[in-house]
């Protein structure tokens, strides 16, 4: 091999350990056995500059935002609102007026239900989701149809976890309103044809929300290219802090929307004869916001649009291929989910051993994963399966790692088919 | 490594893999359901009486290892028994699981006591013997044992 071929390889893949000598928490023992982590789809970890970066806004910088005249309270809106310029960039939104700090996925998606949906729907209209939907993006849905008298409905899904796309363009109808996926599932780990589902829907002049909790941490998120309408995710799925997430919406849909929750922030003027709007995104932040978390998250998207995203996925695709073949490398275990396009999760089953029992043997290892129905509970159903167990990872994980899951599985059925 | 060939022991594999009275019960005196629904676990415990003496108890219905294998147990332990001897047991089980009390108790039922060691199973151990004591007082409604604390701990 030349000099040059082996420089250009060598740049092909990320430096791990320098990335993992930045996550503080990836460095410990549990059970005795160094920690494996692969609950990533659960909640990632963060690294050392936001964790610094929280510490440092309440250590120096905290005050309430857009409310004094003093500085501390100019500098916290400054921080707070640079974060907010952070996740327009990360999304690119074409303005950060469209970005609406939340809780999280679900409370950006209960508030499009609640504030965009709800006003709009008549008895019989269409709420339009699929199968493999996580419950946040389907109780919000069922909520608003209790209240208008809307019809969910559910397009199907394939054996391998793929949306049934011709059976998605039959159900969009007359009496479609609004199209809600999720751009990856969180449980199968299908990277869904959002661009194709947004063409489609927009061709009926349908909206499309997309639920995108799962492919932050893994895909780099063009709203734009998208086509979509509205678009959520979490902050402590994508190396930020729990608790705060985005809602982005295209600027028209937020200006018609009435706000959802009352309060200060969020008003222009009050009287007891009634109250007006404050402007875009304000009206929809009732109360002082979670500042901490909007700074940590603002910093967290910013190092992470700093990495070399392409090799960052060309490492999670080596790690998708390694799981994989474990998995199917041992006697009895089936995976779950076997799209063809998929983010760097991998669900599975065992004939004769419980996720349970999995979880807590692989836990005596020191290995992570998530075990239980991943809070799709219709999709557990579909595939027939009580729970599945659950490695998901980031782009910290190695293929040592992998062995280490590998092992661990091998000493689960060894225990179990003794 | 200990501790989890303790919880895996031999006899609580056996009863997992081999459940007793794992079946239908046919003109059953009471039934109730165990769900944790978190966990994806789904016991049915059915009892058939004579007077106050469980003259059969059956259950089915699929869950995790600890789960089988405590309702496949619990199933042997109680048959025969009286409505209060079977809650006494189930009582001394329960208690001891959840660290109210810390006495043994006598083989095979003695293997579930390793559980206590594993805070998030110790709901799967006592789902069966939360549905028998539901199916012994007649009462209709499933009953989970996940609380509040582990619920969180799952969603």
């Amino acid at each position: 091999m030349s000099a040059n071929l082996k420089t250009a390889s060598a740049a092909a893949l990320p430096d791990i350990d320098a990335l993992r000598a930045q996550f503080p928490i990836l460095h410990q023992q549990i059970n005795g056995k160094p920690l494996v982590y692969l609950d990533n789809a659960a909640s990632a970890q963060r690294p050392d500059c936001v964790i610094d970066a929280i510490s440092q806004y309440y250590r120096a910088d905290h005050a309430n935002v857009h409310r004094g005249v003093h500085t501390l309270s100019d500098r916290a809106t400054q921080i707070f609102e640079q974060a907010r310029e952070t996740a327009a960039r990360f999304v690119n939104a074409s303005s950060s007026r469209e970005i609406v700090w939340t809780r999280g996925t679900t409370e950006a998606i209960n508030l499009v239900a609640q504030s965009y949906a709800r006003p709009k729907l008549t008895a019989g209209d269409e709420i339009l989701i699929s199968w493999m939907e996580h419950h946040a993006n389907i109780v919000p849905w069922q909520m608003v149809a209790e209240q208008t008298g809307a019809r969910l409905r559910v397009v199907p899904i394939s054996d391998a976890g793929e949306i049934d796309m011709s059976a998605f363009e039959q159900m969009l109808g007359e009496r479609t309103r609004l199209v809600a996926v999720g751009h990856v599932s969180n449980s199968l780990g299908t990277i869904n044809p959002v661009a194709e589902i947004v063409r489609l829907a927009h061709a009926r002049e349908v909206p499309v929300l997309l639920d995108g909790a799962q492919a932050a941490p893994h895909l780099e998120i063009d709203v734009q290219a998208l086509g979509c309408d509205f678009y959520a995710f979490s902050g402590h799925k994508v190396f930020g802090p729990t608790g705060i997430g985005v809602l982005w919406a295209r600027e028209s849909l937020l200006e018609a929307m009435p706000p959802w929750h009352g309060g200060g922030e969020m008003i222009r003027t009050v009287s007891f004869e009634g109250s007006t709007w404050n402007e875009l995104p304000f009206k929809f932040e009732a109360g002082t916001p979670h500042i901490a978390g909007a700074v940590g998250l603002g910093v967290a998207l910013e190092w992470f649009m700093n990495q070399d995203r392409a090799a960052l996925a060309r490492h999670e695709a080596q790690l998708l291929a390694e799981c994989t073949a474990c998995i199917e490398s041992l006697p009895g275990l089936r995976i779950v989910g076997t799209a063809a396009d998929k983010v760097s999760v991998v669900a599975f089953v065992a004939d004769d051993i419980h996720a349970h029992d999995l979880g807590t043997i692989l836990d005596h290892e020191g290995v992570a994963i998530r075990t239980g129905h991943h809070c799709t509970m219709p999709l557990m159903e579909r595939f027939n399966v009580p729970a599945t167990a659950r490695a998901s990872m980031a782009f910290y994980n190695t293929s040592a790692e992998i062995e280490s899951l590998h092992a661990a599985l091998e000493r689960a059925i060894k225990l179990f088919r003794a | 490594m200990a501790e989890l060939e303790t919880l895996y022991r031999q006899v609580i594999l056996d009863h997992n893999r081999q459940p007793r009275n794992f079946r239908r019960l046919a003109a059953p005196c009471g039934c109730t359901d165990g769900i944790n629904a978190l966990c994806g676990d789904r016991l049915r415990v059915c009892v058939r009486m004579d007077d106050e003496q469980i003259t059969e108890v059956a259950f089915e219905g699929s869950g995790c290892a600890i789960s089988m294998a405590s309702a496949s147990m619990m199933t042997e332990a109680v048959a025969g028994r009286t409505r209060e001897q079977a809650n006494a047991i189930g009582e001394a089980v329960t208690s001891l699981l959840a660290g109210r009390r810390t006495d043994t108790l006598p083989d095979p039922l003695g293997a579930l006591a390793a559980v206590r060691e594993f805070p998030s199973r110790v709901k799967c151990a006592t789902l069966a013997w939360e549905a028998l004591r539901g199916a012994l007082a007649g009462e209709h409604a499933a009953i989970t044992t996940e609380d509040d604390l582990q619920q969180q701990n799952r969603i």
